[in-house]
């Protein structure tokens, strides 16, 4: 069941991730990234991150990605041009990006015995899944942090709404 | 029951899509979905992690990037829209005042 869970929400985030890398219009990179998000909610769901799976949904492929779409539209941009620094890009960026992914996972696969299995999300262990005990978590040990990502937030917006304003 | 290494080798294949994506690009607005990319890959390793160790602090630092995930989309994204505006356009390649 987890492995067919894997297999098939670990392929169709490969396959949007590829779609991403390989379309030219901003819109059809973002609509992809939002399939990597969903099948990534279906991945930490079988991990047992039940909470986290909701909240990939509902603020990243919800609220973030209307935000890339919108400013899509916004711009109205279109195909993206092949220019002398594209040439460039592609001969540092794929043979870059290859040995960074040989790297990591010559690092986890050589390192497999050390790490363990997985079971799919319900009975994974008496804490790791429970709500509760992330709240619990949340509000007691990482109060200050907590209390200062609402400032960011804070910060942000007045950021965002400054920058975005149209000159006087 | 899967390994946890199957995990970590998914999250490293999307994080490389993602650099690659980042290097490739020449839109800004495709470049930063690409950075979101390589946000979601690391987050997917915390959850694997936080689930083999039987931890619940791994899931809090996930929290925490997606809330910065958040609030850097809006402020990049309103740079984007006053770099548009003020260069009418959005190659990366012809947006180089600080170059020369």
């Amino acid at each position: 069941m987890q492995l067919a869970l894997f297999i098939v929400f670990g392929a169709l985030a490969l396959g949007g991730a590829l779609n991403l890398l390989l379309q030219r219009h901003p819109i059809y990179s973002a609509l992809s990234l939002v399939v990597v998000m969903m099948s990534l909610a279906v991945l930490y769901w079988s991990l047992g991150a039940e909470f986290l799976a909701a909240a990939q949904v509902i603020v990243y492929s919800g609220a973030i990605m209307v935000l890339f779409v919108f400013v899509i539209m916004l711009l109205n941009a279109g195909k993206e041009e092949q220019t002398q620094g594209s040439r460039a890009a592609y001969s540092v960026g794929f043979p870059g990006a290859a040995a960074i992914f040989c790297l990591l996972s010559f690092v986890f696969l050589s390192e497999r015995g050390s790490l363990q299995s997985t079971n799919i999300g319900g009975d994974l262990s008496s804490a790791v899944d429970n709500i509760a005990v992330l709240s619990a978590m949340l509000f007691t040990r990482q109060l200050l942090p907590f209390e200062v990502t609402s400032v960011l937030i804070l910060v942000a917006i007045l950021g965002a709404v400054v920058l975005a304003r149209r000159e006087q | 029951m899967v390994p946890t290494a199957y995990y970590l080798v998914l999250a490293a294949m999307l994080f490389s899509i993602g650099i690659a994506a980042f290097l490739i690009k020449r839109n800004v607005i495709t470049i930063f979905i690409s950075i979101e990319l390589m946000l979601n890959a690391v987050n997917l390793t915390f959850v694997a992690f936080a689930h083999m160790w039987h931890q619940v602090s791994g899931q809090i630092f996930v929290f925490f990037v997606m809330v910065v995930a958040a609030a850097e989309a809006a402020v990049g994204l309103a740079i984007i829209l006053s770099i548009f505006r003020t260069r009418q356009t959005l190659n990366v390649d012809e947006i180089d005042l600080m170059k020369s």
